[in-house]
C-alpha cells in the first residue's frame, strides 16, 4: 500500500533505514519539513500521521505503508494560510525560520488535542475541562525547540490562532 | 545505521519466531530504538514490524480492573477515561514523561523495554557493561549525575529511565508476555525489570522471541494517587528522582502506601518495607523521615549523583505529607 502524503499518493521507499523525514524531503521533495537533531529531541520535524503529531526523524517511511501524512505544505498556501501560519505572521513567531513548520505542524495537532481535552503534565484536573493558559500551551509545546528563542510569540501566535478559529 | 532485514509480523507466533535470533528485534514506536540504531548501539539483523497486530486495545477485565495492551500508545492511556478516573497516576506518570509527540507513538510495551540513557551507553566511544559486556564501567568513576544510587552493582549504575513503569508498580500490574509456539505467562511490573548484577545487558526478564502483549491494571484501589517528578527542568526530561504514591487514610491513620521510586535504580524501585512501616501508623514528620531512611538504608551514592540521596528523602516527605495532608 502506498503512503498519502498532503492529497498526494507515492511508493515508499525500498531501502527500510528511510526515516520518515528523509523520504519526506529527499524521496519526495517535501523539504518544507525540516531536520533538526534527527533524534527526536528537537521537533523540527514534526508532521501528523493521521492527525496525530510525530517526529518524522524517528520512524521508519516503510512502516508508514497506508498512513496519511500531513506536512507543513498541506496545511496551507502562501496565497491561503492557515490560521496558525497566519498568526506566526501576524505575531513574529520566529526568528530564523528554521523550527516554524515543526512549530505550526505541531501546535496544528495541539489545538485538536485541546478540543478532545486531553490533560497535559501542567493540567491542575484531568478531568475537568481544560483552559488554554500560557503554562499549558508551554507544556504542550515543550517538544519543539526554538534557539532563537521565539517562545514568547509562540505562544501569542498560538493563542491568536486559537481564538481566530473559534470565532 | 547498519543495514537490516525488515520484516513485517502478520501474527504474534511470527513475530516471535523472528526474534528468536538473538540478532532479531521486534519495533512498534520505534522512538527509542530507532533513535538506538542510528547512534549503532542497536544494530539488529532482523527488524521485526509488531505495530500491526491487533494489540492495541485497553478494555476493562473481569475482575473490575483494566487490560491496556502492549501496542495502546502512551498518549491513548493517559487520556483514557478509566485511566484518568480510576488510575490517576498512571495518566499523571504518562503525562511527566517525554512529549506529546513522543507520546503518539510510544507504546505499552515499548516503554516497558526503553534502554538506559547513561551517557556512556549511548556513546559507542565509551566503555559501558550493557552495550559491550566486558568493557567495563564508565559511569562509575565517571559522569553520573543520571544514575542509579539502589541496587547498583560493580559493573552498571545505569537506572531505568521511564515513568510509566513506576507507575504500574505503584499499582502492582502485571506483564502479560507471548512466548515460542502459543505459549504465555505473567509478571508482576515490579519484576519484570532486573537489577543489574553481572549480567548488567539484561534489562528485564523477556527471553529471546518472547514479546509482550499487554498489561492488566487491578481493580481500582483509590485512594490519593500523586505522581512527583523531580527533573532539571519543568518539562521534557528524565526524573532525577520520582515517586508514584498512592496513600489512603483510616480514623486519622494511613491505612495505604503503595510507593514505587523512579531515577533511582535499574528498574522501577518498590520497597515492601515501606507500606510496613507506614500502615496504621498516624502521619507525621518523624515518620516520613524513618521511611526514607528504611528506603535509602542501603543507598550508595558515585560523586556526581550524591544528591539524589538527600533529595530522595526530601521529595518521600513531600510526598507523603502531601498525600496525607500533613504539615512538615
Amino acid at each position: 500500500m502506498p503512503i498519502t502524503v498532503n492529497d498526494t499518493q507515492y511508493d515508499l521507499p525500498d531501502d527500510p533505514r528511510v526515516s520518515l523525514l528523509d523520504f519526506l524531503r529527499h524521496e519526495i521533495g517535501l523539504t518544507g519539513t525540516k531536520k533538526g537533531c534527527d533524534h527526536g529531541q528537537c521537533g523540527a520535524c514534526t508532521v501528523l500521521v493521521d492527525g496525530m503529531r510525530i517526529n518524522s526523524c524517528l520512524s521508519l517511511a516503510v512502516m508508514h505503508d497506508g498512513d496519511t501524512v500531513q506536512t507543513i505544505e498541506g496545511l496551507g498556501t502562501e496565497t491561503d494560510p492557515s490560521p496558525l501560519q497566519k498568526a506566526f505572521l501576524e505575531h513574529d513567531g520566529y526568528q530564523c525560520g528554521y523550527c516554524t513548520p515543526g512549530q505550526i505542524c505541531s501546535a496544528t495537532a495541539m489545538l485538536n488535542e485541546f478540543a478532545n481535552n486531553w490533560p497535559s503534565d501542567a493540567s491542575d484536573d484531568l478531568e475537568a475541562a481544560i483552559d488554554m493558559s500560557d503554562e499549558e500551551i508551554r507544556e504542550r509545546m515543550s517538544g519543539n525547540l526554538c534557539r532563537c528563542g521565539a517562545y514568547v510569540n509562540i505562544v501569542a501566535a498560538i493563542k491568536a490562532a486559537a481564538k481566530e478559529m473559534a470565532a | 545505521m547498519r543495514p537490516f532485514d525488515y520484516q513485517r509480523a502478520e501474527r504474534l507466533e511470527h513475530a516471535s519466531q523472528l526474534t528468536m535470533p538473538e540478532s532479531g528485534m521486534s519495533i512498534a514506536g520505534g522512538t527509542n530504538l530507532i533513535d538506538l540504531m542510528k547512534l549503532q548501539v542497536e544494530t539488529p539483523e532482523t527488524l521485526v514490524d509488531i505495530s500491526r497486530l491487533p494489540m492495541a486495545q485497553i478494555e476493562d477485565t473481569d475482575e473490575g480492573g483494566l487490560r491496556i495492551g502492549a501496542l495502546a500508545t502512551n498518549t491513548a492511556t493517559a487520556v483514557h477515561p478509566r485511566v484518568k478516573a480510576d488510575y490517576p497516576v498512571l495518566s499523571r506518570a504518562i503525562l511527566a514523561g517525554a512529549t506529546q509527540q513522543l507520546r503518539n507513538k510510544a507504546t505499552t510495551g515499548g516503554n516497558l523495554c526503553q534502554r538506559t540513557r547513561c551517557y556512556y551507553f549511548t556513546d559507542t566511544t565509551q566503555p559501558c557493561n550493557k552495550r559491550e559486556p566486558g568493557s567495563g564501567c564508565g559511569a562509575i568513576d565517571g559522569i553520573a549525575r543520571l544514575h542509579a544510587i539502589l541496587g547498583t552493582s560493580n559493573q552498571c549504575i545505569a537506572t531505568y529511565p521511564g515513568d510509566m513503569a513506576v507507575a504500574m508498580a505503584a499499582l502492582n500490574a502485571t506483564v502479560e508476555i507471548a512466548g515460542e509456539g502459543d505459549t504465555s505467562r505473567s509478571v508482576s511490573v515490579r519484576d519484570f525489570h532486573r537489577l543489574p548484577g553481572d549480567e548488567p545487558w539484561r534489562d528485564n526478564v523477556l527471553k529471546d522471541g518472547e514479546i509482550i502483549t499487554g498489561v492488566t491494571l487491578p481493580k481500582p484501589i483509590g485512594g490519593t494517587q500523586i505522581y512527583r517528578k523531580v527533573r532539571e527542568r519543568s518539562s521534557y526530561a528524565f526524573a532525577l528522582v520520582s515517586i508514584a504514591a498512592i496513600v489512603d487514610m483510616e480514623d486519622g491513620r494511613i491505612s495505604r502506601a503503595d510507593l514505587a521510586f523512579g531515577g533511582v535504580a535499574h528498574k522501577p524501585w518498590h520497597d515492601p518495607r515501606l507500606s510496613d512501616h507506614l500502615v496504621g501508623s498516624e502521619p507525621s514528620a518523624a515518620l516520613f523521615d524513618k521511611a526514607a531512611d528504611i528506603l535509602l538504608d542501603t543507598a550508595q551514592g558515585y560523586g556526581e549523583n550524591d544528591f539524589k540521596i538527600p533529595l530522595a528523602r526530601r521529595t518521600l516527605s513531600a510526598v507523603l505529607a502531601q498525600a496525607t495532608g500533613t504539615e512538615i
